[in-house]
């Protein structure tokens, strides 16, 4: 009986139920969250769900393809800081740098007008080659940027962050002076994928570039995995996020490894940027806002982890493109909310992300 | 064990000797020099204003083992609430027209309880991670108050400065009431370190920052000692809000965007994060370089002041990890001549400064890298 009286007060204990709270909290959320989707929405743009299902997989479609650009940027951020444990916050200078490039690369190419080049005048090389160009550019940088400033300091992760940030200062400053002031900056998707295609599914008539996006941050997601699962390097570098100095005390040599992680990272961020410049722009300023979004998929998926990223990007994909949609229409300025609580609901629960691994 | 004792001791005589002629330096510049001056007005009432926010970052950094990106964030919310209760009439934002001091009030208390959400979100982090998530909170602040527009949206809230206690009054016209209340304020908050890091919980605060996991095995809380320190930061650079609202009039989201966190970060490493005092040192290095630096072309690469100050950063960083006030200590412990066996600091710092050199030269990496990480 007293037993029985122990096992109850356990169960009620104070600390018990407040441990117990934030899931309790999360679970409702998720479920009105639902709820308020398919159901309900009111006073939103576009109606609950179940009665205008093409505006939800309009939005769905849309977390996706934003999920794919923020993997393909971040997938980079992640692999540096998985293998080296180098926060590289120079990651959004790389990226600014990168779209510049690409951009300047296009006009070059193209020739076709000195600000905006409509998308019907340019041909697959022509997107093709300054992405290419920008990649290795910004690859090549980051490679240069690990062998001088962070080879011989491995290990100082504080120490290592500083110097990037230093480093982010630094470009971000000579992007505005040498790269049209800094000022928004598009570059154009080839012609023939510039258009429209019926999905035959609700009637949705979809832009086919947005499909291609998450085509390539699919492609970019598999050729990681082969990489990193099925390749020889892969393997040293599974080894080195596992434990660094055991697999350079088995001969492997690691430095080549990181430089070559390096250069990868920092041309996906380059890459990344040619992507979402074709789409938008590359301003200043979006360093900070691209660093934010590595930073999220990362923290939210776990760090150094591809498919923590993979996760990471598609749950704030989903998250930002659902709360701009389906909230009130006069609330739809509070849609940053959201990622904050993106945020503290995982941190809540895994302080290391969804895919993280402790410590 | 003698020469220790005297070399501390002669180190401790310089730096109250520095101290004091400072203080009192600082004490009657206003009444020396025209109070009007740009010193006065601009320069030194930022200095101590922004300095408070850095010790707030260099005492989670010392004493937490945090480094906080939050704290431009959490200065710069205390700037947009207390302009949103403050301001009347045509103001942008709720205008709602609070008095002045109550309005102060309610300013740093909310922004304090913001920090210790913060705080609480990121407690169960240290180190690295600790500092990607606080980034995370500074620039979703910023984003929120750059979209939301009910609290001033993009372009902020200007005029503050109009709207001040008469005690502080307007400070374009009688600068060196602000600079007086900066600097009075900028000494307490030292002092209240100082005297934090000596409670049982300053001591604790340092416990979990060596050994998180035998302090949570002797029964301390140690998510709950890094969310209250979070907060009792989060109210420091509430202050540094206040006052930089004050001084400058216009708090936009702006003033929290990335840029400006990372100057927080360059006035703390550049000051050191190792030391309170690096703070202001920081601080005051930062606005001089930045006012007459600013017109300065940098040679060869072209650009503007934050390339210098990029630059400047970076050499910070790799010569001197713990600023101008480890380059300090490392000076002082030559010169007084704490150099007794082959160990001495200095001797290790420079030794350990070469033969990082020469590995990289090398190309290789110098394999006793524990040390450092650990000062840093």
């Amino acid at each position: 009986m007293s037993d029985y009286a122990a096992t109850v007060r356990a169960q009620l204990d104070p600390t018990r139920i407040l441990r117990l709270l934030p899931l309790g909290i999360t679970l409702a959320a998720s479920a009105f969250a639902l709820v308020w989707v398919l159901f309900w929405a009111p006073h939103t743009n576009f109606g609950p769900a179940i009665d205008h299902p093409d505006q939800f997989f309009i939005t769905l479609l849309n977390g996706i393809y934003f999920a794919a650009e923020l993997f393909i940027v971040a997938s980079g951020f992640a692999l540096i800081f998985g293998l080296m444990r180098v926060v590289n916050m120079a990651h959004g200078s790389f990226y600014l740098l990168g779209g510049f490039i690409a951009y300047d690369m296009q006009q070059h190419m193209a020739r076709g007008g000195d600000f905006f080049i409509p998308s019907s005048s340019i041909n697959a090389w022509e997107w093709i080659v300054p992405a290419l160009v920008a990649s290795i550019c910004i690859g090549a940088l980051g490679l240069v940027v690990q062998q001088v400033f962070l080879r011989w300091n491995l290990g100082q992760d504080l120490r290592q962050a500083l110097i990037t940030i230093a480093i982010s200062v630094i470009i971000a400053d000579q992007v505005i002076t040498h790269f049209h002031q800094g000022l928004a900056r598009g570059l154009s998707w080839p012609g023939f994928i510039d258009r429209f295609v019926n999905l035959h599914a609700f009637g949705i008539q979809y832009s086919l570039i947005k499909l291609v996006v998450t085509a390539l941050g699919v492609g970019v997601g598999v050729l990681l995995w082969l990489w990193i699962y099925r390749t020889r390097t892969g393997m040293i570098i599974r080894a080195g996020v596992d434990d660094r100095q055991m697999a350079s005390a088995l001969g492997v040599n690691i430095q080549k490894t990181f430089a070559i992680v390096f250069f990868v990272g920092s041309a996906l961020a380059a890459f990344g940027a040619t992507v979402v410049a074709s789409q938008g722009n590359v301003a200043t300023g979006q360093d900070g806002a691209w660093l934010l979004n590595a930073l999220v998929v990362v923290v939210v998926g776990g760090m150094g982890s591809i498919f923590g990223a993979v996760a990471g990007a598609l749950l704030y994909g989903l998250v930002f493109q659902f709360a701009a949609s389906y909230l009130p229409t006069s609330a739809t300025e509070y849609a940053v909310v959201f990622t904050f609580i993106l945020l503290a609901l995982v941190l809540g629960f895994r302080p290391q992300g969804l895919f993280g691994k402790p410590g | 064990m003698r020469s220790l004792g005297t070399f501390q001791s002669r180190k401790q005589a310089t730096e109250r000797t520095a101290a004091g002629t400072m203080l009192v330096l600082l004490a009657i510049w206003p009444l020396v020099f025209s109070s009007n001056s740009y010193w006065v007005g601009y320069i030194l009432t930022q200095t101590f204003a922004v300095g408070i926010a850095a010790a707030s970052l260099i005492f989670l950094s010392a004493y937490g083992g945090m480094v906080s990106l939050a704290q431009v964030a959490l200065y710069g919310i205390c700037g947009l609430v207390l302009g949103n209760l403050v301001t009347s009439g045509q103001a942008k934002g709720l205008h709602l027209g609070w008095s002045p001091w109550l309005a102060v009030a309610a300013a740093v208390g909310i922004t304090t309880a913001i920090a210790l959400l913060f705080g609480a979100i990121a407690s169960r982090s240290a180190g690295i991670y600790f500092l990607m998530i606080t980034l995370t909170f500074g620039v979703i602040a910023n984003t929120f108050f750059g979209s939301v527009t009910t609290f001033g949206g993009f372009s902020g809230i200007a005029g503050i400065d109009t709207y001040t206690p008469g005690l502080v009054g307007n400070h374009v016209t009688q600068p060196a009431r602000l600079y007086y209340i900066a600097f009075t304020v900028a000494i307490i908050v030292y002092l209240l370190i100082r005297y934090i890091v000596r409670t049982p919980f300053g001591i604790a605060l340092q416990g979990v920052r060596d050994e998180p996991v035998r302090m949570r095995s002797l029964g301390y809380n140690v998510p709950l000692h890094r969310t209250l320190a979070f907060g009792l930061a989060g109210f420091m650079a509430s202050l540094a809000g206040v006052l930089y609202a004050w001084s400058i009039g216009v708090v936009a989201p702006g003033t929290l965007d990335l840029a400006s966190t990372v100057d927080l970060l360059v006035i703390a490493v550049i000051g050191g994060l190792a030391r309170i005092e690096g703070a202001w040192l920081g601080a005051f290095v930062f606005f001089a370089i930045q006012t007459y630096v600013r017109n300065v072309s940098v040679p060869v690469l072209g650009g503007s002041f934050n390339t210098i100050i990029g630059f400047i950063f970076l050499a910070i960083v790799i010569i001197s990890p713990n600023g101008l006030m480890g380059l300090w200590d490392m000076i002082t412990r030559y010169a007084f001549g704490d150099r007794g066996g082959g160990s001495s600091e200095p001797f290790r710092e420079l030794r350990r400064i070469v033969s990082d050199a020469w590995f990289r030269l090398k190309g290789g990496a110098p394999t006793r890298t524990q040390s450092r990480s650990e000062t840093l």
